[in-house]
């Protein structure tokens, strides 16, 4: 195999695996900032596991019945309640982020940076709409339902820390999102990747991967939580 | 500057919109399927194995095509998506102490399965 730094040939399969691993110079032949975003995701993976697994055992070890997800999380306008209502639009308006957000990296190669900073700004305008639902959705068990991190009406004492937490990180990296998304799509904007990276805009793709990684949180959230 | 290990090939990875609307669509459609196996009140293994089942789909879609996943290296993939892996040992040593943390607070510390009734 000649290669350079960059260019070294692809293999398939195994071969390709054993040949990257022994590569002289570089094992990943990705710009270091996606390499390095994917490791993040990956520890992030983890912390987000450690979290659910620990809102299984809880639940599987107590002996009080756990609150009914679809019953907690109803709203009724003026009728019957629906089961879950907020959650599912939570869920569209997320969706809706990573459609406009994979669009914005797309755009961002094909070098227009009017589409892709609009795009990204809509995603970031989706991702905070979510925070504002999820921050309604608070108010109203802490408020309305007086549900504790140490004690709920509903039924297990845990259910309130184990929502709290879950959602709260989350919530948290949805935030930190919202305004990373905007630092690199006012950098698009002012043609700082033109200036600085050559043209280059891998950094959308990279901020790309963070939001999509928000978004497949909220895909095991939205089915180990609220569904089961 | 380019910066380093962008190649022609690989650093720039631009596909057909359609796939990303394609894939968009699915999410919803998905996201709809799993949203009313809750509504339609399915219950025991049906409502598991769906929500399940929909979960992967969509976390499958969203890491391949957004995630750009199916695009990449193998060494790349592999790095990524087998540690998540060693997660499943976890799950299941964890699901059996929780089974047995159970058991003993019902049998040992003689408590007794409580149904507390929701005021409103």
């Amino acid at each position: 195999m000649t290669a350079t730094a960059d260019t070294a040939p692809m293999r398939i399969g195994l071969e390709g695996v054993v040949s990257d691993l022994s590569d002289d110079k570089q094992v990943f032949h990705v710009p270091w900032g996606k390499a390095m975003m994917w490791i993040f995701l990956l520890s992030d993976t983890f912390i987000f596991s450690c979290f659910l697994i620990g809102y299984m055992k809880v639940r599987m070890t107590t002996t009080v019945n756990w609150p009914v997800p679809s019953e907690v999380f109803a709203l009724s306008f003026g009728g019957e309640p629906i089961p879950l209502i907020l959650i599912a639009i939570m869920t569209f308006v997320l969706i809706t982020s990573s459609g406009t957000m994979a669009l914005a990296v797309n755009y961002g190669y094909r070098g227009n940076k009017k589409i892709t900073v609009i795009l990204m700004l809509a995603t970031a305008a989706l991702g905070a709409t979510f925070v504002g639902m999820q921050v309604f959705e608070w108010s109203k068990l802490i408020l309305d339902e007086g549900v504790r991190p140490w004690v709920n009406p509903m039924g297990a004492a845990q259910f309130g820390s184990v929502f709290f937490m879950i959602t709260g990180f989350h919530g948290l990296h949805v935030s930190a999102g919202v305004i990373y998304l905007s630092v690199i799509a006012y950098r698009v904007g002012t043609g700082y990747y033109d200036r600085h990276r050559g043209g280059n805009y891998e950094m959308v793709e990279i901020c790309g991967l963070y939001w999509h990684f928000v978004d497949l949180v909220w895909v095991f959230i939205f089915a180990f939580f609220y569904l089961w | 500057m380019a910066q380093a290990g962008t190649s022609p090939a690989e650093g720039h990875q631009e596909h057909p919109l359609g796939i990303y609307l394609g894939v968009w669509i699915l999410l919803f459609v998905l996201s709809t399927f799993s949203y009313m196996v809750d509504y339609l009140n399915f219950q025991g293994l049906l409502r598991w194995g769906l929500i399940l089942l929909f979960m992967f789909l969509k976390a499958g879609l969203i890491i391949a095509v957004f995630m750009h996943i199916a695009w990449e290296r193998l060494v790349l993939i592999c790095a990524i998506l087998l540690p998540p892996l060693c997660l499943t040992v976890f799950i299941g040593m964890m699901a059996i102490e929780a089974d047995y943390t159970f058991l003993t607070r019902l049998t040992v510390f003689g408590e007794a399965p409580q149904i507390v009734a929701p005021h409103h």
